[in-house]
């Protein structure tokens, strides 16, 4: 009964994290935004008491339930793990394995020290929800738009509204390659050694064991019932069960409730018990032969990523073609090389936002202009920045910060917004059309949300020509973005480090 | 012959409502002369066939006062053939031209009485007379009536020789020694010179066809038989017209015809839209004065009078429920006595066919009728459509624009009720959603209105003189407010 309830708590929540990242009409975000909010690391970037008071009290009572509910890689896992046990002669594949703690602890210090260090790029590799949301953005979003795509030409032909286009591109290779990675490393991790990532390398893990060693609520083998068939342990995906000594791993236990209702004797009951310190040296007392497994299923699940990256590229070469004879050629924008990157408004300043953003890519996949996408610069790799060369910052738009659960962006009003300088816009002279073309443009100006531009006399009295008033600025991007001027820009806009209130 | 007298007796004075629709009653008995039948039996007897094939040997002709021509009162427009693919030649420059389906339909509409077959050096990319030669070479010359243009557009065809040269290459083109009707194409219309100046439709006209000494060389080509007859296509400026027949009436030149734009909604509105065009009932009236017949361009406006809002379209049905919307623009454009011919851009076999059985044979728009349309306009009129035909003349816009798809978007919505500029109102979520999905759906993104830098060049091209990019500005900042409202 507790399994049930457990399985489906988890694929609740792993069905609705994992489709935060796919919706992209702000649907999901409304309802179950805070689903991306409880989670552990991203809730304490946030400095939310609230929430990580909860976790730890959640873990101090019913022990590492989170990793199994909450955690939507955790739950990855267990999927994977599920599968691979169904295979023929596979259901009770696994035995107690003894703790590895210098790999546990040593990744916890590393990542702690990573993250003070200010290195988070290299740091939130490892980390649990994040990677999730690498995988979930990077592969799944795609395929999740293609399908849309098709139901939008569906509805384009029967004439309703219900569904709408939306571009399918590669955001950032690097993220893409790092998000293969994770699913194989982690699938992979599942498929042989069924909880082995959680209860070595995630840090999040790590903590949450150091709590749920001392758990109120727990499994407890009964020795008077047990006759030793070591059937728990068999089947224990943690590893986590030492039939031969009627002892259980807390640390490593992640509440899946499998074993009780494994056991045919009834040996295995939730109990609620002082915490036991006993089980936790127990647990140190020996040594263990556990092995990563070979990535013998790899073949298949790259061909699967495969298919779905050729899919999104297909989609994309349909997407150039529509150019009919009647038409000027358009060149695709360039990105204009920036002095300093632009992060979206609300980050406050790139030293708070690359310490807070764990590079989930949920603003990504949430930004409706196709702004935001994963940087490619090394202390900041995989977290967002923003270009113009698609879209710009809409001045109606809030989505990043009301997304964002580590606080890394924060939700700021419209009118906040409105008077936020993220960055200034500088003109080009040698690429705005007026002096190339000798044409009235204006374009950026009519266009600005602050009126920031204007257009003036040159000197020599010719055509009109743009100036910014930088005052007023708030880097949006919209000249850049709807400046006629191809592949570069004839104003471009230059971040700030520190953002402010103009 | 009978509405020829009525238009005698009606020379020297201005056309009102009722004489417009003296000349509709006069048309019926024409009709009824020149089909050679009783045309209510048979049309009762046919209203049961209705849209199915088009009868044969029903067609309404008119007569020619000059050379007594029996034109058919539909004329074919090679404007917008249709291309291999589907579509039309306009749209698709990188598309061939679909022969077969051309010589099909031109083959269908010489079987069904149609007569006149209108192109220019300009149509479908340049590609229309060319095949309009190769279809209509499959005919005797004596069958069939050509009329084409002298498109010298491009400020490089400005002199004697290079327009020389385009009219000669017309005729080699359409595989024919001699035109029945070549015209001065879009008098009145602006034109930018060859330093990229903009002149008046006053200016141009004098560029292109007067200063040069073209228009003396057309008329020698007129006595020498290989124009039959000679006249002009009318846009825009007002001066331009009155001066052209200022100098008919002084001898200076004499035209034998003049192709205006002429339905329900330009009759009285053509102004009142766009002050820089001119009424139909005006234009129509004075070639009447001097019993110039007219040839009728844009009978439906681009399809605009084909594709009304629903509520029209129920009124229109609710009258004749086996008739399309079109043929009521249709029978209107033919009814006037004064017409030769209304031409029509068809595409598709559908449109030839429905275009046939409206006028096997014509059925005047009688009194009543009039009426009923005139309130249709009126409420045209109130519905603030842009008044964009689709001719693709802007194109390409050099910044990459797609001109023509933005306004048809915008004017769809304005028919389809989806163009609501209060929050209030009940249905604004609906609306704001079809006009924004349907707009990206219409118009790639890099090709919408908010890419328009407001450079000018399309203006001058602009046949309807449409400010095309205070109109694009205007669309982006209604699309801006429906954004920001979400």
């Amino acid at each position: 009964m507790l399994r049930k309830i457990r399985m489906m708590a988890a694929a609740l929540c792993f069905t609705l994290v994992t489709l935060l990242f796919l919706d992209f009409t702000g649907t999901a975000h409304a309802w179950f935004g805070w689903l991306a909010k409880i989670q552990f690391l991203p809730a304490v970037l946030a400095l939310n008491v609230a929430v990580v008071l909860c976790l730890v009290l959640l873990t101090l009572f019913f022990g590492r339930v989170y990793c199994s509910v909450i955690c939507p890689l955790g739950v990855w896992q267990d999927i994977v793990n599920w599968v691979s046990a169904r295979r023929k002669g596979k259901k009770a594949r696994f035995s107690y394995a003894e703790e590895k703690k210098a790999v546990r602890y040593g990744v916890l210090a590393l990542f702690v020290v990573l993250m003070i260090a200010g290195l988070n790029s290299i740091a939130i590799l490892v980390a649990p929800y994040s990677a999730w949301g690498r995988i979930a953005g990077s592969l799944f979003a795609p395929v999740w738009a293609c399908g849309n795509n098709l139901l939008a030409y569906v509805a384009e032909r029967a004439n309703s509204y219900a569904f709408y286009e939306v571009d399918v591109w590669l955001k950032s290779a690097p993220v893409l390659v790092v998000a293969i990675v994770s699913l194989l490393v982690v699938s992979v991790l599942a498929w042989k050694g069924g909880r082995t990532y959680c209860n070595t390398i995630c840090p999040v893990g790590t903590v949450l064991g150091l709590i749920s060693r001392f758990a109120v609520f727990k499994p407890v083998i009964n020795t008077d019932a047990c006759v030793n068939c070591g059937l728990c342990g068999k089947k224990c995906k943690a590893q986590a069960i030492d039939t031969k000594n009627h002892t259980i791993d807390y640390s490593r236990c992640v509440m899946c409730m499998d074993c009780l209702e494994n056991c045919n004797k009834s040996a295995l009951l939730l109990k609620a018990g002082m915490p036991s310190l006993k089980a936790a040296a127990q647990a140190n007392a020996s040594e263990s032969k556990q092995e990563c497994g070979a990535p013998e299923n790899a073949g298949r699940r790259a061909f699967l990523v495969g298919a779905g990256v050729a899919l999104a590229a297909a989609a994309q070469a349909q997407k150039n073609k529509k150019v009919d004879g009647g038409l000027a050629v358009i060149e695709d924008k360039e990105i204009p090389e920036r002095n300093t990157p632009i992060v979206p408004p609300g980050a406050f300043s790139a030293k708070h936002f690359a310490q807070h953003c764990t590079g989930c890519q949920l603003c990504v996949q949430a930004c409706p202009n196709g702004v935001l996408r994963p940087s490619n610069g090394l202390m900041t790799l995989m977290q967002p920045e923003m270009q113009y060369d698609r879209g710009y910052c809409r001045p109606e738009c809030t989505k990043c910060g009301e997304v964002c659960p580590t606080g890394a962006i924060k939700p700021i009003t419209r009118a906040e917004k409105s008077s936020t300088q993220i960055g200034h816009a500088v003109w080009v002279k040698k690429n705005c059309v007026v002096l190339t073309d000798d044409v009235d443009c204006g374009n950026c100006a009519r266009h600005c949300p602050n009126g920031a531009i204007l257009m003036v006399e040159s000197k020599d009295g010719g055509r009109k020509i743009p100036v910014v008033n930088t005052e007023r600025c708030i880097g949006c991007g919209a000249c850049e973005n709807l400046c006629p001027s191809r592949p570069f820009s004839a104003i471009y806009v230059e971040g700030h480090e520190m953002q402010k209130e103009i | 012959m009978q509405d020829n007298k009525h238009n005698q007796e009606k020379q020297t004075t201005g056309m009102d409502r009722r004489d417009f629709l003296k000349v509709a009653g006069a048309a019926v008995a024409a009709t009824t002369v020149v089909a050679g039948c009783s045309g209510d039996d048979k049309a009762n007897q046919h209203s049961t066939s209705r849209k199915q094939e088009p009868p044969v040997g029903q067609m309404t002709y008119r007569e020619n006062p000059k050379t007594k021509d029996k034109v058919s009162i539909l004329g074919y427009g090679m404007m917008r053939l249709p291309v291999e693919g589907g579509g039309s030649g306009r749209e698709k420059s990188d598309a061939a031209i679909d022969q077969d389906m051309v010589n099909r339909q031109v083959d269908y509409a010489i079987e069904h009485g149609v007569n006149l077959f209108d192109t220019s050096p300009a149509y479908c990319q340049g590609r229309s007379e060319h095949a309009t030669g190769i279809a209509l070479k499959r005919h005797k010359r004596s069958e069939f009536f050509i009329s084409t243009k002298l498109s010298n557009f491009a400020p490089q065809t400005w002199g004697l020789k290079e327009s020389k040269e385009m009219f000669e290459n017309s005729l080699k083109e359409l595989q024919v020694d001699y035109v029945d009707y070549l015209m001065l194409h879009c008098c009145g219309l602006p034109a930018d010179d060859i330093n990229g100046k903009t002149l008046t439709g006053m200016e141009a006209f004098k560029a292109r066809f007067i200063d040069n000494g073209l228009t003396d060389w057309l008329v020698s080509q007129r006595e020498n038989g290989r124009i039959k007859n000679l006249g002009f296509s009318y846009h825009g400026d007002q001066a331009v017209f009155d001066l052209l027949l200022q100098w008919h009436d002084e001898g200076k030149y004499h035209f034998d015809f003049v192709l205006i734009e002429l339905n329900y909604l330009d009759w009285k509105h053509a102004r009142e839209i766009n002050p820089r065009n001119t009424d139909a009932e005006y234009l129509y009236a004075e070639l009447q004065k001097r019993n110039i017949p007219a040839l009728v361009m844009e009978p439906l406006l681009g399809g605009r009078l084909a594709n009304v809002p629903d509520y029209m379209v129920a009124k229109m049905k609710q009258r004749d429920p086996e008739s399309s919307v079109a043929s009521w623009a249709f029978r209107y454009a033919g009814t006037p006595a004064g017409v030769l011919s209304v031409l029509s851009g068809m595409t598709y076999m559908e449109h030839l066919k429905d275009n046939l059985l409206t006028y096997s044979p014509l059925k005047p728009i009688s009194e009543e009728e009039n009426t009923f349309l005139e309130g249709i306009a009126n409420e045209m009129v109130g519905l603030k459509t842009i008044q964009c035909n689709d001719c693709k003349y802007c194109m390409p816009c050099p910044y990459g624009i797609n001109i023509p798809a933005i306004f048809v978007h915008y004017n769809k919505c304005i028919n389809e009720g989806n163009l609501v500029n209060s929050m209030m109102n009940e249905r604004y979520a609906e609306a704001r959603r079809a006009f924004l999905v349907g707009y990206d759906r219409s118009v790639p993104r890099l090709r919408q209105a908010n890419h328009c830098i407001g450079c000018n060049q399309c203006v001058s091209h602009c046949p309807q003189q449409i400010d095309i990019p205070a109109e694009l500005h205007r669309i982006d900042d209604y699309v801006e407010k429906l954004k920001r409202e979400s």
